[in-house]
């Protein structure tokens, strides 16, 4: 058996029609056929949790984890409601509900369990539920779609799904909750006279399905702008049950591919469609947007006040308005002030504190996240300004650290450099690409792109100590594969280092903190 | 008959927030208060409205949303518990109120008759929404009047802000006929906000009022400016540059609640009376209203 947490996905319409009504419509009861077909495979298959996330359970604050044990309601659609009530009692994985949302958080998102009685579970959860799992056979989470979110927050969403049930050993079924074209008609319509809305929509739609069928999920997830431009009448920010999906199934393009049924909803697009992993498909093609493991917070485009406040290499994005620190009497302070202040209060004092140290100097003045955003900010101001003096020097172009402490620092004639690799200071990206993927499959990377970019690093951080290359007596070098990397490392060592003459040691080592495959610590001559 | 009439309109925003910092007997969870600007204003065009005679209030919610048409509430009673879907932990109300049946369908005759597409609602199990519910408790905590529910078609969203304003001023007019054929005396409500951009993290003391701030300044800017159209009295002029001023600010008149009811009263020209603006997680909110009365009208703030 595949070790995939995920055994299938599916991608079901939210419509109350094939739940309350399939006799009414021919397309509709197809839809309920195949919800039916899919509720029998639910229970021949080894899944221990179904996630569904549902377009129409919209949230604001993060995103949301249903984990009341057995919520019980009877459910009235809002434009629906002549069709009938939905009653319903569902069996919630309350462990699986607490993991998935521990999940999402340790990769940045803002997320949050709710456990109330009478919380208005959406309509497309409740049909997909009711549909899928009548006997709750098999207990289920849901997750709600954030209405600002983009693609970023949902990929990672997706992905947050996967750490919880690899953490909980869980095998799952998905299901995204989701029209294709969702353009409805604006007045009622007779049962027997639903169609699909447009002729535009109807193509699309089948593109979409050629997709499905082909298997190729993740081109599917990287067309989402595109489909939300053209089919999607826009409620929110962006079409994003193909994100979700692609990124909870593994962000690939090898899956069977079968569309159960599909027809008109209203004038919407209602499909039933299964996605099963398998070894061979259309396989991956080039893909057009970038991955994106965790959430860095929001870009904060309409936020102008506070000026720049991005920390460099990402570790602290801007601070969300409602995160800011409590005000004093003078109110709300941009942290280039506070910083301001602090310098001159402390002036030297604040340098010979480091990294981490720094932040927690800094953070303490002003509270809260800002701390990390102020550090960067001090780490900046230090720059330049001290190079006659012992102490701790950061690199402002150079890549964050990892841990709590220095780029650099300084002791007597002698600059110590710390460990760095070959991330990119603007981007946190590794040049010649990572060593694993996040699920720890190796990867295919260049060593030579891997040093060259680690070399180019400690020459930015000789440059904040107003030193470069040639300043450099001593190199350490660690590897995690000798074998492998020795040569390519070698030969690029030799363009930088040959005239130098520094002594030099070369280390196999198990593994480094991010997945890189070279790191080197040089110690130089201060200027 | 006599002639029925609009005797109020209120503008009256419906943060979840307002009725958990009051804790009343209905809310299930408990605060330490907050948002007191608000909740005072609100309080005291309560009293204004208990000073008043009337036989109903007409709410129209941005929380029913409708893509088919414009629905209207047709059971005599709903009793039930209301969660806010978004913060449950402020939100579970308990909640029993009667429905101007009579009124509702009157509405929604007139209304189809004038080519808008309507729908009663009929569903004895329908949850009647969390906006419906908060500005008609913040408004008449007592519950001793029927109301009329009236849903909020989502032209915005399948058409333009243009529609909405177009369409929701043709609901507007259609409301004040039937209102006019019913021979009762009707308050109306707006149930929403001004700019509505939210904070997507919540203090973790959720009344904390040291967290409380507007999302940010053109926001406050525009809340100002179409505030202080309604001072003056020139509805005509927000009404108009309402498209901007939504699609700016993000605002909740998207839904159409401020148009439909500026329509219904005949889009007045006699300064509003402001009773309160404050932020809510962010989202900026006035407590106003219009009286056609000059007898009774008030400079208030
Ligand atoms: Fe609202």
């Amino acid at each position: 058996m595949s070790d995939d947490p995920v055994l299938f996905g599916l991608y079901v319409p939210p419509h109350p029609h094939p739940l309350l009504a399939p006799e009414q419509n021919k397309g509709w009861g197809e839809l309920r056929a195949a919800y039916d077909e899919c509720r029998r495979r639910i229970e021949e298959s080894e899944a221990d949790v179904i996630i569904v996330y549902s377009t129409t359970w919209p949230s604001i604050v993060g995103h949301q984890f249903q984990v009341q044990p057995e919520p019980e309601w009877v459910h009235v659609d809002d434009d629906f409601h002549f069709l009938g009530s939905m009653p319903y009692k569902f069996k919630m994985d309350v462990e699986f509900g607490n993991a998935y949302r521990d999940a999402a958080e340790s990769r940045g998102l803002h997320a949050r369990t709710v456990a109330y009685h009478g919380f208005p579970i959406d309509t497309g959860s409740v049909v997909a539920l009711s549909l899928l799992n009548p006997d709750n056979r098999i207990p289920a989470c849901i997750v709600s779609s954030n209405m600002y979110s983009n693609r970023s927050e949902t990929i990672v969403l997706g992905k947050a799904a996967r750490d919880a049930l690899k953490a909980q050993g869980k095998k799952a079924v998905i299901v995204a909750v989701s029209s294709l074209s969702n353009r409805m008609f604006t007045k009622h319509v007779e049962p027997q006279d639903d169609r699909i809305h447009s002729a535009k929509d109807e193509d699309w739609n089948q593109k979409i399905l050629e997709f499905f069928e082909d298997g190729r999920l993740e081109d599917l997830s990287q067309l989402s702008r595109d489909i939300h431009g053209q089919i999607r009448v826009q409620k929110v920010v962006a079409y994003k049950p193909a994100w979700w999906m692609a990124a909870t199934m593994g962000q690939h393009n090898n899956y069977d591919g079968e569309v159960m049924a599909y027809a008109a909803l209203h004038g919407s697009g209602g499909a039933v469609i299964q996605l099963t992993p398998s070894k061979g498909s259309v396989g991956d093609k080039e893909f057009d947007e970038d991955d994106v493991e965790i959430y860095r917070g929001d870009r904060n485009v309409l936020v102008t006040a506070a000026g720049d406040m991005q920390a460099p290499g990402g570790v602290d994005g801007p601070l969300d308005e409602a995160e800011r620190p409590e005000e004093d009497e003078e109110g709300w302070r941009n942290p280039v002030e506070v910083i301001d202040d602090l310098y001159d209060e402390y002036g030297s004092t604040v340098i010979s504190h480091a990294g981490g140290a720094l932040g927690a100097a800094a953070g303490a003045a002003i509270a809260g996240p800002v701390g990390g955003v102020a550090a960067s900010i001090v780490a900046k101001k230090t720059v330049g300004k001290m190079m006659s003096k012992d102490g701790a020097i950061i690199a402002e172009d150079a890549p964050s650290a990892v841990g709590a402490y220095p780029h650099a620092r300084r002791m007597g004639n002698l600059l110590f450099i710390s460990g760095v690799g070959p991330r990119n200071p603007e981007d946190n990206r590794i040049p010649g690409g990572p060593i694993e993927d996040g699920d720890g499959n190796p990867l295919n990377y260049d060593i030579e792109a891997q040093t060259e970019a680690c070399i180019e690093n400690i020459r930015i951080i000789l440059e904040a100590c107003e030193a470069d290359l040639s300043n450099v007596i001593d190199v350490t070098t660690f590897l995690v594969d000798m074998k492998r990397d020795f040569e390519g490392y070698n030969k690029v060592y030799a363009k930088h280092f040959e005239e130098i003459q520094a002594t030099r040691t070369t280390l196999a080592i198990q593994a480094l903190p991010t997945p890189i495959a070279v790191e080197m610590k040089v110690i130089a001559k201060a200027p | 008959m006599t002639k029925g009439e609009i005797v109020l309109g209120c503008l009256a925003p419906h943060p979840p927030h307002l009725v958990y910092a009051e804790n009343p007997d209905e809310n299930e969870p408990v605060s330490e208060g907050g948002w007191e600007a608000l909740r005072w204003g609100y309080a005291r065009l309560a009293r204004k409205l208990k000073t008043i005679d009337y036989d109903a209030l007409v709410i129209l919610t941005p929380h029913w949303q409708t893509y088919i048409g414009t629905h209207f509430l047709g059971c005599d009673a709903f009793k039930s518990l209301s969660v806010d879907p978004i913060f449950p932990n402020l939100f579970r109300y308990h909640y029993d109120l009667k429905v101007d049946v009579e009124l509702s369908e009157k509405m929604c005759e007139i209304a189809g008759e004038a080519g808008i597409i309507t729908k009663m609602m009929r569903n004895p199990d329908f949850r009647v929404d969390y906006g419906t519910i908060t500005s008609c408790h913040l408004l008449n905590p007592d519950w001793d009047k029927p109301i009329v529910t009236v849903s909020s078609n989502r032209n915005r969203h399948y058409y333009s802000v243009e529609v909405m304003n177009e369409q929701a001023q043709a609901l507007g007019r259609a409301c004040r006929k039937a209102i006019e054929e019913s021979g009762k005396r009707v308050v109306l409500i707006a149930s929403h906000s001004l700019s509505h951009r939210h904070f997507t993290t919540e203090a973790p003391l959720p009344e904390d009022m040291s967290r409380e701030h507007i999302y940010n300044h053109s926001q406050y800017v525009w809340d100002m400016k179409v505030i202080d159209l309604m001072r003056d009295g020139k509805m005509q002029e927000f009404i108009d540059l309402m498209p901007e001023f939504t699609e700016q600010t993000m605002a909740e008149t998207e839904g159409g609640g401020l148009t439909w009811m500026m329509a219904a009263m005949g889009m007045p020209s006699y300064p509003a009376e402001i009773y309160g603006y404050q932020s809510v997680i962010g989202t900026g909110n006035v407590v106003a209203c219009w009286d056609p009365n000059e007898e009774t009208r008030e400079l208030v703030l």
